[in-house]
């Protein structure tokens, strides 16, 4: 088992200090997003996260001419994209596509303009690439430890929140009247999202972020009841795209003789071909319901 | 800043501004704002297979819109409309992302495509806008009264036999067609911009459909001069003033309409009058 | 004597459930108002008390001192027409409303503190097909909804949900999806989720409106039941107030932003109806049942009757 499993993998796969590192970051940007994702579709944010996505691209080119962390630039300007979202009013649905655009519109802009500012003055002509595509096997070692930080606050947010988030997701109304500020657990929510869309965008790039953020929670949501099965597969199913999406870009450099296929690219294949598959996995669901679980004893009326 | 080189660049922008403003007005209407800018981003990769197959920009675009046009109708039947735009978005920029590893010459026009420079449009690039646009305002002139019962009151319009995917894919196919077309010329920043700050500003001022659909074409047209004037000045990315200029517009409509409804709200709500049934009954 | 069952159910926990007992003890299934009255008088404070309550958006009137109150174990209607200020009246008694006037009381508490002793059923409820949750995890989160952090296993609190379920009768479909449940299902869920930290009253906002007649009236007995065997006070908005009539203790009625409540004799009358929605209601009574009709017909010689086109010419004219 273990000698066909070293087989398939190459030795060389996981003493590559580049792949470990992209194995660790991209992990923990695939379990965030996962379990912010699902809460996200839910509250009908999908576009509001790729546009966070986006507009911390800003936050990437910028880290270019400025010389910080790109986990810092796009962690900062996704948390103020974030405020702006919620300033304009996101939570309200009359109001929420519209204000996602302008946020959206404006923030590329800075982007870039920034860019522009990597291109000029730092003569690095493929920043718009690396930032809009992300490139993981160049991830520095040193963002392993801030991006498990970022991963753990997000997901340390959400489980705190977990209930009223839930609640607020099915209906505000419901969770108002159980005195929950819906207010508050959406300005939380939409930070916890900043935070997990900028780990994604470090890890597939910034247009590429709602990848991850989208595809396995919205596959794991047609395949579950309950709302911590549909987080348990979100989770699944991102560590599969990452991980398989890292492998085969890897192995694409036996394949194509030397000249490796982007790792993006092969995560957000998987990631399609997974919400594709959820169809007929629903379908075989439906008929499972159908045949209703025996209830719990003494709950007879 | 009106020397020679630039006439081409002013008729272009004007003329892509006019048509975006004018579908843009429906984008806002019917809230798929994230289509209008999957379609755009989406189709982005379009050029850069154009380039590696040796064609026109505008023939690998339409191409790619296409594909984004036919998946997004299929993927919005499936589940939510959002979820759909954000797959299609993403699967098309993943196959670019493809494509920009195999050819490696790309770097600055990925700069160019995604956040415009609308410095340098040649002679030969005004008739493909020029004809496309036609179409479009031919198709939305027509559409005009479907596409408003459908976006505003969708049941109302399934009464009167406009049917829900028909229209949308109508809508979609134009969408598509704008963003081809302005893609080249304006980038993909700039499509998505103009079709949702101007009109997005307008309907935040008028509530009138006519009204909003005037002010959303004179704003957008507004907006692509003032982005040119000072991209022109400054020699900075015209993206950046777009995103700028849209957002300050789109706050100060927002500021006005608070103070507005402020100012209003010391007024009553106007009394329902009786039914008058004589306006009802048929001739005999 | 199940009954009994239900009011030891009812009753247990850590609040006392004395006076639920006591109610439910003076009470025979075929119950009539005088005797929910006279068990009211007996246990003395009200349950419900709301004193001046003045709500202004701008300087629109919606509420202007309203005063009324719900002793326990009372089914109340709340009727009034479009834009008199029902739902704005419930959100208030539940602190929901911005800036109201005047005071309300729970069980002697302002709303804030009282909100285990209240569930509330809003309006619109359209809970997403792709929710992934079940009516068991909705009543779950109706228990504990409101709590930080993850929720751990607790035989108690899932006890403490099945009986919610048990007692709407939605046991048949515990364990669905809830987004893919019919209108009426999911109504039963969303009183069960109300239900889930078994309150003294609960207030619902128009949950017969856009259900069939089966489902509307099963709603009612099923609101009755509530009322009846659990002693739950029940305060409920209705338009269509038939399918509540036989059941309804009392009836409260908003009118231009000001109220007044009276028994069912007092308010179910043709002129008092009359006045109230501004338009002719007519009161039939057919095999002890009383009905409230809207008065449309052909009438010659009389204003503010409208006909239909339609009808007219069919008969001719």
């Amino acid at each position: 088992m273990l000698v066909w499993l070293a087989h398939i993998l190459h030795f060389s796969f996981f003493h590559s200090g580049p792949v470990r590192t992209a194995l660790l970051v991209g992990g923990c940007a695939a379990v965030v997003c996962a379990v912010i994702g699902v809460f996200t579709i839910l509250r009908g944010h999908a576009f509001a996260g790729h546009a966070l996505g986006d507009v911390s691209s800003a936050g990437g080119s910028a880290s270019f001419f400025l010389g910080i962390s790109p986990l810092a630039g796009f962690l900062g300007i996704a948390a103020i994209a974030a405020m702006s979202l919620e300033f304009l009013g996101v939570r309200r649905v009359r109001d929420q596509d519209v204000a996602t655009g302008i946020v959206l519109g404006a923030g590329l802009g800075l982007s870039a303009l920034f860019l522009y500012f990597d291109i000029t003055t730092t003569s690095t002509t493929g920043a718009a690439v690396t930032v809009m595509f992300g490139s993981m096997f160049a991830l520095s070692p040193s963002l392993i430890w801030p991006s498990i930080i970022v991963a753990i606050l997000g997901l340390g947010t959400v489980s705190v929140l977990y209930r009223p988030l839930l609640l607020s997701v099915a209906d505000p109304e419901l969770a108002a009247t159980r005195g929950i500020s819906n207010r508050w657990v959406g300005m939380l929510h939409l930070l916890a999202l900043a935070g997990a869309v900028a780990l994604a965008a470090l890890s597939v790039g910034s247009v590429l972020a709602s990848a991850l953020l989208i595809g396995p929670a919205a596959a794991a949501l047609r395949v579950s009841r309950r709302p911590c099965v549909a987080i348990s597969w979100a989770i699944i199913l991102g560590l599969v795209a990452v991980w398989g999406g890292i492998w085969l870009a890897y192995e694409s450099y036996y394949w194509f003789s030397g000249n490796a296929w982007p790792v993006s690219f092969f995560v957000v294949v998987i990631i399609f071909a997974m919400y594709l598959l959820g169809a007929p996995c629903q379908q075989l669901l439906r008929r499972r319901v159908r045949v209703a679980e025996p209830l719990p004893e003494g709950t007879e009326r | 800043m009106f020397a020679s080189f630039m006439i081409n660049t002013w008729i272009a922008a004007t003329i892509i501004a006019v048509t975006a403003g004018i579908l843009g007005f429906f984008v806002v209407l019917r809230r798929s704002a994230f289509a209008a800018h999957a379609l755009p981003i989406g189709a982005f990769p379009g050029a850069a297979a154009a380039q590696l197959l040796g064609i026109q920009p505008l023939w690998g675009l339409l191409a790619f819109v296409a594909v984004g046009v036919a998946l997004l109708q299929q993927l919005q039947r499936l589940g939510r409309r959002d979820v759909a735009a954000g797959l299609v978005l993403v699967t098309l920029m993943a196959s670019g992302a493809l494509l920009l590893s195999m050819t490696k010459a790309y770097g600055p026009g990925v700069f160019a495509l995604l956040f415009g420079e609308v410095l340098g449009v040649s002679s030969a690039d005004l008739l493909p806008v020029t004809i496309i646009s036609a179409v479009v305002m031919v198709g939305v002139i027509c559409l005009y009264r479907p596409l408003l019962l459908q976006s505003a009151f969708p049941a109302l319009a399934v009464a009167r036999g406009i049917r829900a995917g028909t229209t949308d894919l109508l809508f979609l196919i134009l969408l598509g067609l704008v963003t081809a077309m302005a893609l080249p010329v304006v980038g993909t920043l700039l499509v998505f911009s103009l079709l949702v700050v101007p009109a997005a500003t307008a309907q935040t001022l008028s509530s009138h459909p006519t009204r909003a659909f005037v002010l959303s074409v004179v704003l957008a047209v507004g907006l692509m001069w003032s982005a040119i004037a000072f991209s022109f000045w400054t020699d900075w990315p015209i993206g950046f003033f777009v995103g700028a200029v849209g957002a300050t517009l789109f706050s100060s409509a927002r500021i006005f309409r608070f103070v507005r409804s402020r100012w209003r709200s010391t007024t009553a709500v106007a009394p329902s009058g009786p039914l008058n049934p004589a306006v009802f009954t048929r001739p005999t | 004597m199940a009954y009994r069952e239900k009011v030891s159910i009812a009753s247990d926990g850590k609040r006392d459930g004395a006076d639920y007992e006591a109610i439910a003890e003076s009470r025979v299934p075929n119950y009539s108002a005088a005797i929910v009255k006279g068990s009211m008088e007996q246990t003395g404070t009200p349950l419900l008390s709301a004193e001046d309550i003045t709500v202004r958006i701008g300087t629109r009137v919606l509420l202007q001192n309203v005063t009324f109150s719900i002793g326990p174990g009372e089914f109340c209607g709340l009727i009034g027409e479009n834009g008199a200020g029902k739902t704005t009246l419930l959100r208030s008694l539940i602190g929901l409303q911005h800036s109201p006037h005047g005071r309300v009381r729970v069980c002697g508490l302002p709303p804030a503190k009282a909100r285990d002793w209240v569930g509330y059923v809003p309006q619109k409820i359209n809970f997403a097909p792709d929710l992934p949750l079940r009516v068991f995890d909705l009543v779950l989160l109706g228990c504990d909804g409101h709590r930080l952090g993850p929720r751990w296993f607790s035989r108690r609190l899932r006890e403490q949900a099945h009986k919610a379920i048990c007692a709407v009768g939605a046991e048949g479909f515990a364990y669905q999806r809830i987004g893919e449940l019919s209108g009426g299902q999911q109504q039963r869920a969303v009183i069960a989720h109300a239900m889930a930290r078994q309150p003294r009253l609960l207030l619902l906002d128009e949950p017969l409106a856009n259900l069939d007649f089966r489902s509307a009236s099963e709603l009612a007995q099923l609101l009755g039941h509530l009322s009846r065997v659990h002693g739950i006070s029940v305060l409920v908005t209705a338009h269509d107030i038939n399918p509540l009539l036989s059941l309804l203790d009392r009836i409260v009625y908003l009118a231009k932003g000001r109220a007044a409540s009276g028994s069912i004799e007092e308010v179910v009358q043709e002129e008092t109806l009359s006045r109230l929605y501004g338009y002719p209601v007519a009161v039939i009574k057919h095999g002890g049942k009383l009905l409230v009709l809207p008065d449309v017909g052909p009438r010659e010689g009389e204003d503010g009757c409208y006909v239909v086109p339609d009808a007219r010419s069919a008969e001719g004219v």
